[in-house]
């Protein structure tokens, strides 16, 4: 079949079965666009190209389907550089497509000229720059199949101008539906070798104090009920990374919840007092591990990863994996069968003994006092649907939202974990509710964030995208301000967003928003439920918090995770346990 | 310094497919992982795959790391670690030199033969050799050619490809 190179690209879309694009136009990409008209597929118009990305990244993480980012060239490629490098951080499927000026002025600084695949080379799993537009079909048909096999990751695509442009002879393809992908490079290893698997299951019967450190690879593998069998058949607790919330239902008697820097006690503890850590699609993170040589000591590790280069980067491993997490823990329960593990009794009675003396807490507002963050979060948890799906921006939100939420259900839990990218959460959220229109989502955002991609918002109300924002608001960049009071000496550097503008009321209104502030106590569960109720348009509700909260636990910065600070009511109330025994 | 007098090296064949970029991925991934390359030399053997034969500095991260995070390049088809007992490694420079006295051409000429060189051409006192062998002869060699007034002089990198079982 005759065509064009932009027909091309299209059809090509139509033909991975691509539903969604969220993307905006421009000068290389306009053949493109000419042909989006005639797609059968949904197109997003964003208000910034970053937000383009973090839709396509939400939309990915919340339907397990790639994420797809159409934008122009130059400033328009260099705008989504931060979601595509959020995405290979956080091992994010996503397919971007950018435009190119003409192939002959590539290298000439033309209008728009950027090195784009230059630019993301190391922030993509691979790229493509395309010459001729007969490859379209099978480059696409292959930037698919890498993004979404193996550990997932973003591929972009490169298109200059006179390929995809019906008035520019160049464009004119011959339509050849693709082969099966076949690149020498790339095949990725699902199953681990039996021996391997054999000696992590002996690890696994006799480890004394295991702890299964379970990462965002769960997820991204499908094997949130293989990860709960295993678990549940030889009894061992399980902490969830910020990748992981959801990958074990919270409610589940063997979920510690979350390790790492702003991790619970018990979590932390656990890996620290580990005598063998399975680790399950996780990398040890230095955001989960604190001062390398002082983490988990005595452990042993069992690692299985889909990435052999993430095997004995950071910590050497006793046992090395490669294989896809869902294939290698099956394969680890059958190698189990009827074989039991020795008794974990002491082990958890110790870790239950943490849960009792340090659960997660803060101490409540004074009467008359302004609003808790984590109070605002338990209320939102409380009054929102079971499954519903939240997506945070980066700083103390970000971490009370991971603490305070029960995440029952895997993929309900989107948010920066590697990159750490502020502004994540209303384009994510969207993306998300894109993807999946009759779920509830929420994102919960600080401030700081909301002033980074609140534009968005105006995306949501136009496309009718109506996600909901809880809006924290501190008047601080919190996290920052945090760590200026606790390791510089209350010396606050730029920190201050008390304003007074925004008027996050009006700013909301006006961009087709539902707003509603928050003040009191009282009024919170009112707000949510309102909130809530509108499925015609977005919601932001701001609340307005204390100023100078404090997310705990903390592991400062380069200390050891035993090193872990509780709050300090937590320290008085240990002791006094401790006294009265 | 001399190449032999360097820390430990690892010796890697790489092949890789022939496609636009593939040399850029391969050196933007030694530079953004804090690998150090000694050397590097990369050419076409077919219409399809080129072989890169990369020295690496071993002290600048472990070499397991060093391939896995090769092998995660899409383009990069096969690395081998190449060990110098069995694999055939050579390296090729050539060099311009003014004897500035016609006498020492001759001595030169022995040397040159010493080390199965060859004198590519002798203008009055300038001359130009190659030598192409093992990394530490021309380390050797270069030693030794020194006092004769070296002018300029390119070495190649190693290049290298698996021995014989």
């Amino acid at each position: 079949m005759q065509m064009d190179g932009g027909q091309a690209l299209l059809k090509a879309l139509e033909y991975e079965g691509v539903e969604v694009v969220f993307g905006y136009p421009g000068g290389a990409i306009l053949p493109v666009y000419d042909s989006v008209l005639d797609a059968g597929l949904r197109h997003v118009l964003v208000r910034h190209e970053q937000g383009a990305g973090h839709m396509a990244s939400g939309y990915a993480h919340a339907t397990g389907k790639p994420g797809v980012v159409m934008v122009t060239s130059g400033p328009a490629a260099t705008n989504i550089v931060t979601p595509l490098a959020d995405a290979y951080l956080d091992s994010v499927p996503m397919v971007a497509i950018t435009g190119q000026v003409p192939y002959g002025l590539i290298g000439t600084d033309a209008f728009q000229e950027t090195d784009t695949t230059g630019i993301t080379m190391s922030i993509t799993k691979h790229n493509y720059l395309v010459s001729d537009p007969n490859d379209i079909p099978q480059i696409v048909h292959e930037a698919f199949h890498i993004a979404t096999h193996g550990r997932p990751g973003p591929v972009l695509i490169d298109l200059p101008k006179n390929i995809t442009d019906a008035m520019n002879p160049d464009s004119a393809m011959t339509w050849k539906d693709p082969i099966p992908v076949d690149l020498p490079g790339f095949k990725p290893v699902l199953d681990g070798k039996p021996e391997d698997i054999t000696a992590a299951v002996e690890l696994m019967l006799q480890a004394n104090r295991p702890v299964i450190y379970a990462g965002g690879g769960i997820l991204k593998s499908r094997a949130a009920a293989e990860l709960r069998a295993l678990a549940e058949k030889l009894n061992i607790p399980v902490v969830t990374t910020l990748m992981a919330r959801g990958a074990l239902p919270d409610s589940h008697e063997l979920n510690l919840g979350m390790p790492g820097m702003h991790g619970n006690y018990t979590a932390v503890m656990a890996m620290q007092e580990s005598d063998l850590l399975i680790a399950l699609g996780s990398r040890f993170d230095d955001r989960v591990t604190g001062r390398l040589d002082g983490f988990a000591p005595d452990a042993k590790v069992v690692h299985v990863d889909i990435d052999p280069a993430e095997l004995n980067k950071i910590r050497a491993a006793d046992v090395a994996i490669r294989g896809d997490a869902k294939n290698v823990i099956t394969a680890m329960l059958d190698e189990i069968g009827s074989a039991t593990s020795v008794d974990h009794t002491e082990w958890r009675s110790k870790l239950s003994g943490w849960q009792e003396v340090y659960p997660l807490a803060y101490e409540p507002a004074e009467p008359g006092g302004k609003l808790k963050p984590q109070m605002v979060l338990e209320r939102l948890r409380d009054g929102s649907p079971e499954d519903t799906i939240v997506a945070s921006g980066v700083g103390q939100h970000q971490m009370w939202a991971s603490q305070y939420w029960k995440f029952d259900h895997a993929y309900t839990w989107l948010n920066s974990g590697g990159l750490g990218t502020m502004g994540y959460s209303i384009p994510a959220a969207i993306g998300a509710k894109a993807g999946m229109p009759d779920r509830t989502v929420w994102a919960v955002d600080g401030d700081g964030c909301f002033q980074m991609t609140c534009q968005e918002l105006i995306t949501a109300a136009v496309e009718k995208i109506p996600i909901k924002v809880a809006l924290l608001n501190n008047s601080y960049l919190g996290m920052v301000r945090q760590w200026q009071e606790m390791f510089y000496d209350n010396r606050y550097s730029e920190v201050d967003l008390s304003g007074p503008v925004p008027d996050y009321i009006k700013l909301s209104e006006a961009m087709g928003c539902v707003a509603i502030r928050v003040e009191d106590p009282d009024e919170v569960e009112a707000a949510i439920e309102k909130a809530n109720s509108i499925n015609d348009r977005p919601v932001v509700v701001e609340f307005v918090t204390e100023s100078e909260e404090n997310v705990y636990p903390m592991v400062p910065g380069g200390k050891s995770n035993s090193e872990v600070v509780v709050p300090p009511f937590q320290e008085k109330m240990a002791a006094r346990l401790e006294d009265e025994r | 310094m001399k190449r032999s007098q360097l820390a430990e090296t690892h010796t890697l064949a790489v092949l890789v497919e022939n496609k636009a970029g593939v040399l850029a991925r391969v050196a933007g991934l030694f530079a953004r992982r804090g690998f150090n390359i000694e050397s590097l030399a990369v050419a076409p053997t077919n219409e399809t795959l080129s072989r890169i034969t990369i020295v690496v500095d071993a002290e600048s991260a472990p070499i397991d790391q060093i391939k896995k995070q090769l092998d995660k390049l899409i383009n990069v088809v096969d690395i081998q670690e190449l060990d110098g007992e069995h694999s055939a490694l050579r390296e090729m420079v050539l060099v311009r030199l003014d004897v500035e006295d016609e006498s020492r051409v001759a001595e030169v000429e022995e040397l040159v033969a010493g080390f199965s060189g060859s004198v590519i051409r002798v203008g009055g006192t300038q001359m130009m050799i190659s030598l192409s062998s093992r990394p530490n002869d021309l380390d050797d060699f270069l030693g030794k050619l020194q006092p004769f007034g070296v002018q300029e002089l390119q070495r190649t990198g190693a290049i290298a490809i698996p021995g014989i079982e």
